[in-house]
């Protein structure tokens, strides 16, 4: 059974999944569901949540882990918003807290990559480890309390609409097509599928394995202070707490998006679909007045639902081999 | 013969390192060779050790199991909200508590067998939903109020020492000793832990050699789950309320402390010292920071700093046995 | 003599597919029988047969000692006394050597017995007369002693059948030499030993009768003092391999690689030997001589500790893999399945893996026109049977994904190529398919370093023979000049 045609039908059970949810919604709260202020608030939450996933999928692909991209995310946000309050709002000041978050990320990156790759750690155990130490220095940095009150330059990204579309969604749409880019068809996105099946192997074939690791980590470190940049511009603070409970779900929309937890496969389309569903979810169960502590354990049964359905499938195909 | 030196060596580096720590601390801070801090700590990192030991058993078969937190705190939910207004004692407490957990912890053995993806994210699954269901159940309200004979706790052996205060074998020291005997026992001395560590060390084989799987993981997770309501009752005793979002994250700190001893992540490797071991460094380093008037802001900071360098260096001696090529 | 087994009418189909067909078959006590066949011809289903892992279809007769049995589970097998030693071994490499023997003393007990374990480990060593530490954990053991334990763990078990899948797939000739003579302490004891082998000549040296398999049917069984080589693979395959020696070069090229002196501390010593353009060069010997390792300096994976290794007259050091790949030298290593490819990744992926960094548009990006001319034109100079190249190449057969393994390092355009055990896990059939690619290799200039374990392939491969022992060169033989016996000989010294 081809992996890659195991990634196809998780791509049509999701669109099952979507048109399920959407008929119920439909036939539920048709009024509300199919309103402008609900798909405005599902347009709101999910760059956050979806540039994180990504953040996360990049490292499970291959075949690591990154638990890390919240503490990643609220430090890169601690010293962007330190800048942003710091400096009068010109355009150098602008440059300088996008420098500053970027080189935060790079650090980061750089750090468990060299953990992971180099020193050999695994990836659960430095993504940890870094986790544990940046959210003391994030700690340490904030005194526990949040930096607020940005300049315009930072809100109005939360705040703007382009033809209609609010600009983070547009943000996410643009770093979405961006990895798929990156995935589908560089050299570079070949390499991560081929180090997420056997690492060794492409090591023999001459790729630089450590290297692409690293750059991996750093991409998602960069991704991270993208989320800290829009999570900055809808709260208008930053804190060292903020977002624990997106880490689970960051998972949770890479596995049900179709990434392989033991690396190798996973494609940004089926990731979307994932995140998508998932927001609908959230929002039409919000609108239905369900507590969003039911939708907590939903997503956690829906994920279990799936990969029981998955599990189910393909092991009727898999009996011969 | 190299392997097993190895697993040694971390244990007497561990020790090491925890010698030299309390030692800069006593002469650093009078109050911590004292009978009193130290007491204190034990009973503090009783709830620790006892969830640490439940989630050794687990990785050494090779699974991971990150629902914990969840577990403990609704089976301790539950217990209080069933002792209200009861004559009992804390065998009932401890019977109703780890009876839950036991459970829940039989749900994750159940999905971790039947749907074969990795632990990690069967448990990450059940987290989800067992907090979900606890805090939408709950609705987040604290429970205050427990029957008198739990708020008086069980005390063997009290004495009063030289600083005027009542020490002795409390509930959190009790339950810490027994559920360390016995888990040291499993793993060592049964057949059932020394099968467990096969099963980690090569599963496949463990299969092929007609174990029970499923039964061990039952026994595993079960167990874990158990260590949850047992710590669980701990955990109300040292504070007398229920929180339900108290736990939060503290899966990854019982991790830590495992994994500082020395308990492989893939299963197979790892002793209960280690692990004690683990325990009682985070516990010496977290004290002293305090009795050194460390600010608070640098605690956590300097916890992540011990794990990095720990894990850095176990991963870097296993790097030069194995003559890695990558 | 009473059979210690019988199995009579054995079918078994999955979902339409007769896997086995109709095998009727008898194993003594005693004996040693070997299962031969070649890849798929069924030999590892009948043995799930005999295991109770798989159940047959119906209609089927199994007889153990003379007890006939309606249903065979795997407790029921092992209760009869048939123990099976896969090709892993499936020991556990983080418990003792005696813990891992005595490991089914753990179903009978609650508690753990050290000393009974200790008890039973010690008589089943001593009762084949091994010597291995009982405390040692077994991931430190070489894997001939592993073997031992495996051994020693059936035995613990009361084996009266143990069956053995390619048992001497990773032992030196010494070891092996040890392996048949605790088969023949085995014999004595009147235990059968059903043995799955690829390797032709052993099969033949060690067993009393073979049975051989064809696409799921019994072709026969043979006493094995009645086959020979050839009639063996004639009735494996159902065709003829004849052998010849390989022509000699027409025009030998310039010399591709030069090795001088080249020492790696307990690895290999003083080598030197010149490979020339389209010239084949075999090293052979036995395993522990030291050749991989050279292979791994040769390809940068390691580094000699002295020596000088001059590509095209030019000495290079590499500091990694990568610096030999750019140099021109491809490596299609020994075992395909870990380091040779990425199985569970495409067909195309793995072969332009090699190759990627040279397939970038000035974006970065992957020139998709230019990777499906190379992939494309390797299938077919390689003629590699696919159904699509976006399929995993575990869907391949062994000798289909060692040719996709070849065809990766051919993207390179290689000036050496070197090959560790090219036929490895592959049947005959397919080896000879292989043979012939890597004469036109040479034709086309390429400088081909083989090595191989078996005797027969160095001598009708290659132009030149080196012959390796304990990290040395001892000998270097042409083919045309002398004998297959004459290079065994020098071989097993």
């Amino acid at each position: 059974m081809s992996a890659r045609k195991t990634q196809d039908r998780v791509e049509i059970y999701l669109s099952l999944l979507i048109a399920v949810v959407v008929i119920a919604f439909s036939f539920l709260i048709p009024s509300v569901f199919w309103s402008s202020a609900n798909f405005q608030s599902i347009a709101s939450q999910m760059p956050i949540l979806g540039v994180l996933a990504l953040a996360m999928a990049v490292t499970i692909l291959t075949g690591g882990i990154n638990l890390s991209i919240i503490a990643t995310m609220n430090a890169c946000g601690l010293v962007m918003a330190w800048v942003a309050t710091h400096y009068p709002p010109t355009l150098s000041s602008m440059l300088l807290v996008l420098a500053a978050g970027l080189a935060m990320a790079i650090v980061i990156g750089s750090v468990i990559g060299f953990l992971i790759a180099v020193v050999r750690v695994s990836p659960i155990l430095a993504t940890l480890g870094i986790m544990t130490l940046l959210k003391g220095i994030n700690i340490l940095i904030s005194k526990g309390s949040s930096i607020a009150n940005f300049p315009d330059y930072i809100l109005v990204i939360n705040s703007t609409n382009l033809l209609g579309i609010p600009l983070p969604l547009l943000v996410f749409l643009a770093v979405v097509i961006i990895l798929w880019v990156i995935l589908e068809k560089s050299a570079f996105g070949r390499t991560i599928y081929l180090i997420g099946s056997n690492e060794q192997a492409t090591h023999y074939a001459g790729i630089n394995t450590r290297k692409t690791l690293i750059w991996v980590y750093i991409l998602s470190s960069v991704l991270c202070v993208i989320a800290a940049l829009l999570m900055m511009s809808k709260l208008n603070s930053a804190k060292a707490s903020y977002g624990e409970s997106y880490l689970l779900v960051s998972i949770l929309a890479a596995v049900l998006g179709g990434v392989n937890p033991d690396g190798g496969f996973g494609k940004v389309f089926g990731m979307v679909m994932a995140l998508i569903l998932l927001q609908m979810l959230e929002s039409g169960l919000n609108i239905l007045g369900v507590s969003s502590y039911i939708t907590m354990a939903l997503w956690g049964g829906l994920l279990l639902a799936f990969i029981f359905l998955k599990g189910a499938q393909l092991s009727r195909l898999f009996r011969r081999s | 013969m190299v392997k097993k030196i190895g697993v040694k060596t971390h244990e007497l580096f561990l020790g090491l390192t925890i010698i030299l720590i309390g030692g800069y601390l006593s002469y650093a801070s009078a109050d911590f060779l004292t009978l009193g801090n130290l007491y204190d700590l034990i009973n503090n990192y009783a709830m620790l050790t006892i969830l640490a030991c439940g989630l050794f058993i687990v990785l050494i078969s090779g699974g991971i199991d990150i629902s914990f937190p969840a577990m403990t705190i609704i089976s301790q939910y539950v217990m209080v909200t069933l002792i209200q207004g009861t004559s009992g004692n804390f065998a009932l407490a401890f019977a109703l508590s780890g009876g839950l957990g036991l459970l829940l912890g039989l749900v994750n053995a159940t999905l971790v067998n039947r749907l074969k993806v990795p632990s990690i994210i069967i448990t990450i699954s059940t987290l989800n939903i067992f907090y979900g269901l606890l805090l939408y159940l709950t609705k987040g309200v604290w429970l205050y109020s427990y029957p008198a004979w739990f708020e008086e706790g069980v005390m063997l052996f009290k004495f009063t020492a030289a600083d005027g205060y009542d020490y002795g074998l409390s509930l959190p020291i009790i339950t810490l000793l027994v559920v360390v005997s016995l888990t040291g026992f499993i793993m060592n001395k049964t057949s059932i832990g020394r099968m467990i560590y096969a099963m980690g060390g090569n599963r496949e084989a463990a299969s092929r050699m007609g174990f029970g799987i499923f039964k061990m993981q039952l026994f595993v997770y079960g167990y874990m789950g158990l260590m949850s309501g047992v710590a669980g009752v701990v955990q109300s005793a040292t504070v007398l309320t229920v929180a339900p979002d108290s736990l939060l994250g503290y899966e990854l700190t019982v991790l830590a402390a495992v994994v500082l001893g020395g308990t492989s992540i893939v299963g197979g490797r790892g002793t209960l010292l280690g692990t004690l071991l683990g325990v009682v460094l985070l516990a010496v380093i977290q004290n002293g920071l305090n009795l050194t008037g460390v600010s608070s802001y640098w605690h956590t900071v300097v916890t992540g700093v011990v794990i990095v360098t720990s894990i850095s260096m176990t991963a870097w001696s296993q790097r030069k046995g194995e003559g890695a090529v990558a | 003599m009473e059979p210690f087994i019988s199995l009579g009418k054995i079918s078994k189909t999955f979902y339409g597919v007769k896997a086995l067909d109709n095998i009727n078959l008898t194993l003594l006590p005693g004996e040693v029988h070997c299962l031969a066949g070649q890849n798929g011809c069924g030999k590892s289903t009948l043995i799930k047969i005999i295991s109770g892992v798989y159940k047959p279809d119906p209609g089927f007769e199994i007889a153990i000692e003379g007890k006939p049995y309606a249903h065979l589970s795997p407790i029921d097998s092992v209760k009869a006394g048939i123990q099976v030693i896969y090709q892993d071994l499936s020991l556990f490499p983080n418990l003792t050597v005696a813990e891992n023997i005595g490991i089914h003393q753990h179903h009978h007990n609650l508690l753990v017995n050290k000393r009974e374990i200790r008890r039973i480990a010690g008589l089943t060593m001593k009762s084949i007369d091994a010597r291995l530490d009982l405390d040692a954990n077994v991931d430190s053991l070489p894997i001939a002693q592993r073997q031992i334990v495996a051994i020693c763990r059936a035995l613990a078990q009361e084996a009266r059948l143990i069956i053995m899948d390619e048992p001497t797939a990773s032992l030196t000739m010494q070891e092996v030499k040890g392996l048949l003579r605790v088969i023949g302490d085995l014999k004595k004891r009147n235990i059968c030993v059903v043995f799955v082998s690829h390797r032709l000549d052993e099969v033949l040296e060690i067993s009393d009768r073979i049975s051989v398999l064809k696409n799921g049917s019994l072709i026969g069984t043979y006493p094995a003092s009645d086959i020979n080589n050839k009639k063996l693979a004639f009735l494996m395959t159902g065709k003829e391999f004849s052998y010849a020696v390989l022509p000699p070069i027409e025009k030998i090229g310039e010399v591709a690689l030069k090795v001088s002196s080249l020492t790696k501390h307990q690895q290999y010593k003083d080598i030197s030997f010149q490979l020339h353009q389209g010239e084949i060069l075999a090293i052979t010997g036995l395993l522990g001589a030291g050749r991989t390792e050279l292979c791994l300096s040769l390809f940068g994976l390691t580094k000699p500790d002295s020596g000088e290794i001059l590509l095209e007259g030019k000495a290079v050091h590499f500091a990694s893999n990568r610096d030999a790949v750019k140099a021109g030298i491809g490596y299609v290593s020994e075992d395909r399945m870990s380091t040779g490819l990425v199985m569970d990744q495409s067909i195309n992926d793995n072969i332009i893996s090699t190759v990627l960094s040279r397939l970038k548009t000035p974006f970065r990006l992957l020139d998709r026109a230019k990777s499906d001319r190379i992939v494309s034109d390797l299938i077919e100079q390689l003629s590699i049977k696919i159904g699509s190249v976006d399929l995993p190449v575990n869907t391949l057969s062994g000798g289909n994904a060692q040719r996709v393994a070849i065809a990766k390092w051919l993207a390179i355009n290689p000036k050496v190529l070197i090959l560790d055990s090219p036929t490895v896990g592959v049947d005959i059939a397919n080896k000879a398919g292989i043979y012939q690619i890597i004469s036109a290799l040479s034709r086309k200039g390429i400088a081909v370093l083989m090595i191989t374990d078996e005797i027969d392939e160095a001598f009708f491969n290659s132009h030149r023979i080196l012959v390796m022992r304990k990290g040395e060169i001892v000998a270097e033989l042409l083919p045309e000049k002398t004998s297959e016996a004459a290079l065994a000989e020098v071989v097993n010294g």
